[in-house]
Parts: structure tokens; C-alpha cells; sequence
């Protein structure tokens, strides 16, 4: 018998009886006055940056000046390019800064959530050494349980929520961030 | 014979002053899961539906199993089974030569540790990085993690910056954590961006979907698998839950109770490879059926892996990772270690005061201080306990059953503390190891309710 069998049946042999899964009432949910104010608290108390735009237009300044540094800069707010799909590792090791848009934010733990189409290379975010995300201020839900609500995650191929900057507390539980991946992550919030 | 508890425990607590850093560090990564903790009213709703989702998964596994299987292989996935550890690992051996892999990156995964994969590919000239920062100094150390969420909690920064002198030729005595981690930064971003194939370890699979999604605060788990060729994602078959709707009630509850953050910084869904990449996951039984067969310890297979159990655990703060001498340690791995070898792994349901902090911040419920105290009963009547304490337990099974003997031993006992101490206060008792004797009573309880019992009742 492959192992496949072998362990299918050890299982369907071995389990409880059914039972059933719990009904999640989500009135019983936390709730805040204010779901960016929520936001924006959690996400600099975890190391983030948060800053509230007018208007996404101001941001096209600033992407500029970052483009204009010589440094590599790539911004996808508005379009995906098809050649950054192709970009290996060694290449994106260089990546400054890159500007992604993101689907929502989560206010009770300050992530955001991109889909694979929104970064074009699954690389991006992890790779920079600063990361931009722009939502929409009414694309901030409540919890987890909401944000699941909107998203698909079988949609693509790959998702991913994001809290602030990489970090770790392996050398004597001192916070270090920038462990591996980006060492800050600003996420402008577009009213 | 492998070490026991008490002997491994000896040995950390010889360094007084490392003991109670040990001791505090942990108390206090426990204090910030309670403050998290303490900003979600729902949090006992959210325990009480973890725990229902995990119980309704394990009813409905080999289904959920199979589920996982078909819509995962349709994502174009590569699904393999291994029933032991040693399958597990000739697996990924397997994947490593068709592919003529040199260079490979792993990031954490309690699940490899358990198998010895590191091991088995180093005997077949295959070398793996771990990158997980914690995981990499114990790697560069050839010790093994003394913890499954903090790998290197029982190292100071003096001794992680010895070790990164001698491996990555930082300066010498540069203790500070943020240049030692700016180093490993450097070193790990060019074994990232040349890896060939990835491994990592997987949170939760999602049998709705065939996905699965893989939690890390550095971002290492994500690096290596956007980079490689082949990424292969292990995981013990325990990891499933039916649906993507119920991702929301553990992450919600996995990192406040690791860590006390709200959320880990990167909770990565991986659905489908990418363009021209390979995927693979190895599923894994190693003992878990048995382990879902045992009715007293199934509930075990609900954990999540958060460690909060042992950051709360007075036993495991003060005694230190290794002294379990398993990969994994703690109040879990002293219920999950017995069941895969009974004998070598007797002593640690002994290793507990059977305080019941564990199961109390358990995100799950996993009653686990009931189950260490059940297997305590197993040991004791599969007879692998050892002879003194053996000895020490039939005597007081003679003590308790005969009132008369019970209460004269009593009476000496405490003539003896009294009046000769040095008689019990000493090396050859192992109640004094670490301990003050108190100061034996003049009188029995129940000689003095005797005497003041009537008078006190009018
Ligand atoms: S047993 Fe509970 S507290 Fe311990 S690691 Fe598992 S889920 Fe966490």
C-alpha cells in the first residue's frame, strides 16, 4: 500500500466522530469608533508609517525625486510592468523602494492585503528596502473576519497580508527591524 | 540512552544569574501575549471557535486530507505523502538530485527539526541554510533551537556575537543586536537571491482552497520561495482546516499569542506556483495517526504551534529548551514526544508542576496539563518510570493505605526535620536539590484539629 493509503486509512480509522464547526457570530466582534484612527495606531505601534493623502496625484512628486536619486525605484501604483515580471532575485537585490497599491487594511492589526497582480513580481515587497502601499481609506475593515470577507484568496496564485516592516527579536529579544525584508513600510492612505 | 529532564535541567540552572534572565525574558514575552490578549473583548469567543474548528477538522481529517490533495494538485502542485520522518526526508532528497540542487535555503520549520532533515542531507553531502535569524546562529552553533517560536531565546547577544565573528567575521565584541543583525542581513540576502530551492515549513492548508499559508515576521520564508526554482512546503497533516474563512480566527490568534503581536508582519498565501517554478508539499504523518487514535491526547494535534505554553511554563523557564532533548520542547512537545517514542521521552510529562497556566493560555484549549498528568499514568503503567521514583511511589501507595503507619511516619518524620535537619537537608535527598526544607510543624494537622477541632465548632 503506498504511503498515501497507508496514512488515509490510519486516519479515517483513528478520527473522532463528527462533529460540527462553530457558527462565528461576528456581532460579538470587536468594533471601533474609528477603523483608520484604529488603523494607523496599531500600524506605528508595530513600526509602520501611515500618511493620510488628499490626493493620490501628490504622491507622483515624490515617486519622481525617487526615480530621479539613480537608485531603482519601481512604482505600479497605476500599472503593472510586464518586464518587472521577468526580474530574477539578482536584479531585485538592488530595489530601493517600490510603490505597490494594495487591496484593503485591517484596522485591529494594521496589515494590508496585496494580491500577486497587484505586486506583478511576488519578489517585490520583500525584496525593497522600503515599501510603499497606497489604499483607500474606505478599504480599511474591522478584523481579520472582514477582511476575509472581501478577499479571495484562491483568486491568484499568491496573497499576502502585510504588517509593517520586516523584523525579528532573535538576538536577546531586542527589536530589530529590517530582519530580511524591508526596513520601513509606509502606507499611504488615500481619502 | 538519551539524557533525562532533570539531569539536562541540572545543568542549565548551574548558571544562577543566565537561569533567571532565561526566566524573566520568557515571563515577559508571556506578559506581552496578555496585553494583547487584553485589547480583544472576544478573546475567550475566539479560543472557544479555534478550538471548535480544530475539533471539527480532526473529525472530518481523511476527507479534509483528500479535499486538500485534489484541489491543490488541480493549483498545479505536487503533493506527496511520507507516514515517517525518514520518508519525509528521502522525499526532499529525491526532489534535491532530480533537480541537481546545489545551493538551498530553509526557513522555519519544526517539522524538518523533527525529521533530522538537516542531518540526512548533510550525511548525503547537501547543505541547507536556515534562515530564519534565530535558526541560523543555532545552526552556525550545531545546537538545536531551544524554542519553536524564539529558536535562540537561551543565548545572550555576547554569545551570538562570538559566533557571528567566527562564521561572518564580524568585529569582535560588537555585541549590539542591531549590527549583528545587519550582518546575518547581508549573508542571508546572497544565500536568498542564489538558492536554487527553498523549503519552508507550512502554518495552515486550507482544504477549500488546496492552499496553504505560512506565517514569519522576517520575511525569509517569502524571500527564499520567490526566489528558487522548487520550493517544497512540509507540513504534518494536523495543519488543515476546512476553509479560507477560518484563516481569520488563527491568525488572529497565532501571533498575539506567540509574541503579543497583533498579527505576524507577513502572513503569505501561497495558491498556485508561480510561472516555470516547481511546488511541492510533503505531507506527514510520523506517529500523528496514532497520536488521533489516542482518544486522552488527540487533542494535542489541535495546536497551533504558538509557544505560549511555554513562555508561561515555570518548569520550561527555568529549565531551558534543550533540557527536553527533543525538537520540540515545552508543555506540547512533553504530550507530543511520548507518543512517538514512550520510553526515551517517560521523563517529560514529569517535567510540569501541573499548574495549569499552560492550558490557560492555550489559544486552542488543549487541556494540557491533564493530558501530562494522563501520561504520567501511561508511563507509570507501561512501567518506564524510573526505579526511584518507582520505589518512592509504592511506598506511598503502602502509606496511604494504612492510617496507623501513615500517621507514626508522620510523627518521625517531623522529630526527625526537628531535632537531626542535616538528615533531610541534604545531597542525598533530591526534595532538597534547589530547595529550602521548611520547618517541620510540632504537631500533625490532624493531632491539632483533634485537640482545637470541638472547641473552635461552639
Ligand atoms: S499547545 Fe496551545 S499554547 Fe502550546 S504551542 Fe500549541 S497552541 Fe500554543
Amino acid at each position: 500500500m503506498s504511503s498515501r493509503d497507508k496514512i488515509l486509512n490510519a486516519i479515517a480509522a483513528n478520527q473522532p466522530d463528527l462533529v460540527a464547526p462553530p457558527t462565528i457570530d461576528l456581532d460579538t466582534v470587536i468594533s471601533y469608533e474609528d477603523n483608520y484612527t484604529q488603523f494607523k495606531k496599531v500600524l506605528e505601534g508595530i513600526g509602520g508609517k501611515v500618511e493620510l493623502l488628499s490626493d493620490i496625484a501628490i504622491l507622483n512628486n515624490q515617486i519622481q525625486k525617487d526615480k530621479a536619486s539613480g537608485q531603482l525605484v519601481i512604482n505600479m501604483i497605476d500599472d503593472v510592468d510586464k518586464q518587472i515580471v521577468m526580474l530574477t532575485s539578482f536584479e531585485l537585490e538592488k530595489l530601493e523602494k517600490v510603490y505597490l497599491r494594495a487591496t484593503l487594511g485591517v484596522a485591529e492589526n494594521g496589515s494590508v492585503w496585496l494580491y500577486e497582480s497587484q505586486m506583478g513580481n511576488r519578489l517585490l515587497p520583500f525584496i525593497c528596502q522600503h515599501l510603499m502601499l497606497v489604499i483607500h481609506k474606505k478599504d480599511i475593515v474591522t478584523t481579520m473576519h472582514h477582511a476575509y470577507q472581501q478577499i479571495d484568496i484562491a483568486k491568484e496564485g499568491f496573497g499576502v497580508f502585510i504588517a509593517g516592516p520586516s523584523k525579528t527579536a532573535d538576538i536577546e529579544q531586542s527589536l530589530v527591524i529590517g530582519a530580511h525584508g524591508a526596513r520601513t513600510a509606509t502606507i499611504y492612505v488615500v481619502e | 540512552m538519551t539524557p533525562k529532564h532533570a539531569d539536562l535541567a541540572e545543568q542549565f540552572i548551574t548558571d544562577e544569574p543566565r537561569t533567571n534572565w532565561h526566566d524573566e525574558t520568557l515571563w515577559f514575552v508571556r506578559e506581552k501575549r496578555d496585553k494583547a490578549v487584553h485589547g480583544i473583548p472576544e478573546w475567550e469567543d475566539l479560543r472557544e471557535w479555534g478550538s471548535q474548528i480544530k475539533n471539527h477538522s480532526l473529525s472530518n481529517l481523511s476527507q479534509y486530507l483528500k479535499e486538500f490533495e485534489e484541489k491543490a494538485t488541480a493549483n498545479g502542485i505536487q503533493i506527496h505523502w511520507a507516514a515517517t520522518g525518514e520518508e519525509h526526508n528521502q522525499i526532499i532528497h529525491k526532489i534535491i538530485q532530480k533537480n541537481n540542487i546545489q545551493r538551498i535555503v530553509k526557513s522555519k520549520s519544526m517539522l524538518t527539526e523533527e525529521c533530522h532533515l538537516n542531518d540526512y542531507l548533510e550525511h548525503r553531502g547537501i547543505e541547507v541554510v536556515d534562515s530564519d535569524l534565530g535558526e541560523r546562529i543555532v545552526q552556525f552553533r550545531k545546537e538545536a533551537p531551544s524554542h519553536i517560536v524564539l529558536p535562540a531565546i537561551h543565548l545572550k547577544k555576547q554569545d551570538v556575537s562570538e559566533t557571528f565573528h567566527e562564521h561572518l567575521n564580524t568585529e569582535k565584541g560588537n555585541n549590539d543586536p542591531q549590527y549583528l543583525t545587519e550582518a546575518a542581513r547581508g549573508h542571508l540576502r546572497d544565500k536568498f537571491v542564489e538558492s536554487e530551492l527553498s523549503i519552508t515549513g507550512v502554518n495552515f492548508a486550507i482544504a477549500e482552497t488546496g492552499g496553504f499559508v505560512v506565517c514569519t515576521n522576517e520575511g525569509n520564508a517569502d524571500m527564499g520561495a520567490h526566489s528558487a526554482a522548487v520550493h517544497i512546503a512540509c507540513m504534518g497533516f494536523e495543519k488543515i482546516i476546512p476553509k479560507a474563512e477560518h484563516l481569520a480566527v488563527f491568525l488572529r490568534l497565532l501571533a498575539r499569542s506567540a509574541t503579543g503581536q497583533p498579527i505576524t508582519t507577513f502572513s503569505s498565501h501561497f495558491q498556485k506556483p508561480r510561472d516555470g517554478q516547481e511546488m511541492h508539499i510533503v505531507i506527514v504523518d510520523n506517529g500523528r495517526s496514532t497520536q488521533l487514535g489516542r482518544e486522552d491526547f488527540r487533542n494535542s494535534l489541535k495546536c497551533i504551534r504558538c509557544a505560549a505554553c511555554f513562555n508561561t511554563c515555570p518548569v520550561y523557564r527555568r529549565s531551558g529548551g534543550h533540557s527536553y532533548h527533543t525538537s520540540t520542547a515545552g508543555p506540547i512537545g512533553s504530550i507530543l514526544n511520548p507518543n512517538l517514542d514512550m520510553k526515551a521521552n517517560s521523563d517529560l510529562p514529569f517535567a510540569s508542576t501541573l499548574c495549569g497556566s499552560c492550558t490557560n493560555v492555550c489559544p486552542v484549549k488543549i487541556n494540557i496539563h491533564e493530558q501530562l498528568w494522563k501520561w504520567r499514568q501511561e508511563i507509570v503503567k507501561n512501567g518506564y518510570v524510573d526505579t526511584t521514583k518507582k520505589i518512592g511511589m509504592n511506598g506511598m501507595a503502602v502509606l496511604f493505605s494504612y492510617p496507623a503507619i501513615y500517621r507514626l511516619t508522620g510523627k518521625i518524620g517531623r522529630w526527625v526535620m526537628r531535632v537531626v535537619p542535616f538528615i533531610t537537608n541534604n545531597q542525598l535527598n533530591p526534595w532538597y536539590k534547589q530547595r529550602e526544607m521548611p520547618k517541620p510543624p510540632k504537631e500533625s494537622f490532624r493531632d491539632w484539629y483533634k485537640k482545637n477541632g470541638n472547641s473552635q465548632k461552639n
